[in-house]
């Protein structure tokens, strides 16, 4: 199954921002956007809840912040079209040929993963505050494998299709 | 003491679709058991072990049942129940 992922330029720059803000820990938060257009418009930041891990290198939705996205986004007709974490370095993380941590799922990212069909996971992967990044984006298709997202960076949704319609983009 | 449960895509498949369903019972458990009855399947992906499974969270009105006696949380008559997948990862 082929999977597409189109995202404006000014989204990616503060998932980047974000991660950077949070290193060494884990940073998370989800892009929300218009219900059943897959098109991302804003990004909210969460609170990162888990503290099992000393060294931050897992993530949690705080419950509650949850929630109360979920009931602002519901009121506004948007839904999650994207959740984003980072990956730091961690001794247990394989790092690719760039020296970065791979920005791929981990079994604990797929068996969540598995809770939002249709939902995509992208992953800012770096290895300190300043260093070069990776970005990649993830579904779980029908029978549950790990699908890769072509991640197409725009300008601006307007001239790029992504079965929704020639709605332009509000910002 | 009815309920208005809302249901996440993940479990819309034990409810033929419906984002909500309505659901009888005066805490969290009772609430749960009936939708069992009207949608065969639902609990198991509610409640393991006695508790409520950790990929869901669960709100009784604007509160996070965990923060509010669990599965023993008390619904109110006309009260809305929330189930949202967990989000979370790492490892």
């Amino acid at each position: 199954m082929a999977s597409v992922l189109v995202i404006r330029r000014d989204l990616v720059e503060e998932l980047v921002a974000h991660a950077r803000r949070d290193h060494p820990r884990e940073a998370c938060g989800q892009l929300l956007g218009p219900e059943e257009t897959d098109r991302p418009e804003r990004y909210v930041p969460m609170t990162n809840a888990d503290d099992a891990d000393a060294q931050g290198s897992d993530y949690r939705f705080d419950s509650r912040e949850q929630f109360a996205v979920y009931k602002e986004a519901t009121e506004r007709d948007e839904e999650t079209v994207v959740v984003f974490h980072s990956h730091t370095r961690v001794p247990r993380r394989p790092l690719t040929d760039s020296g970065l941590p791979e920005a791929y799922p981990s079994v604990k990212d797929v068996e969540y993963m598995g809770l939002q069909p249709g939902v995509h996971f992208a992953i800012v992967a770096l290895t300190d505050r300043d260093s070069a990044y990776d970005l990649r984006s993830f579904l779980l298709d029908d029978a549950g494998e790990v699908v890769e997202d072509e991640v197409q960076v725009v300008e601006n949704y307007m001239f790029s299709h992504t079965g929704a319609g020639d709605v332009p983009d509000r910002s | 003491m009815s309920a208005t449960v809302s249901i996440p895509t993940i479990l819309r498949t034990h409810t033929g679709g419906e984002k909500q369903v309505k659901a009888e019972g005066s805490t969290l458990q009772e609430v749960i058991t009936d939708l069992e009855a009207n949608h065969p399947g639902i609990k198991d992906r509610l409640v393991t072990d006695g508790a409520l499974h950790r990929f869901v969270n669960v709100y009784v009105n604007d509160e996070d049942v965990r923060f509010a006696g669990g599965l023993d949380a008390q619904v109110p008559d006309n009260g809305t129940v929330t189930i949202l997948p967990a989000v979370a990862g790492g490892r």
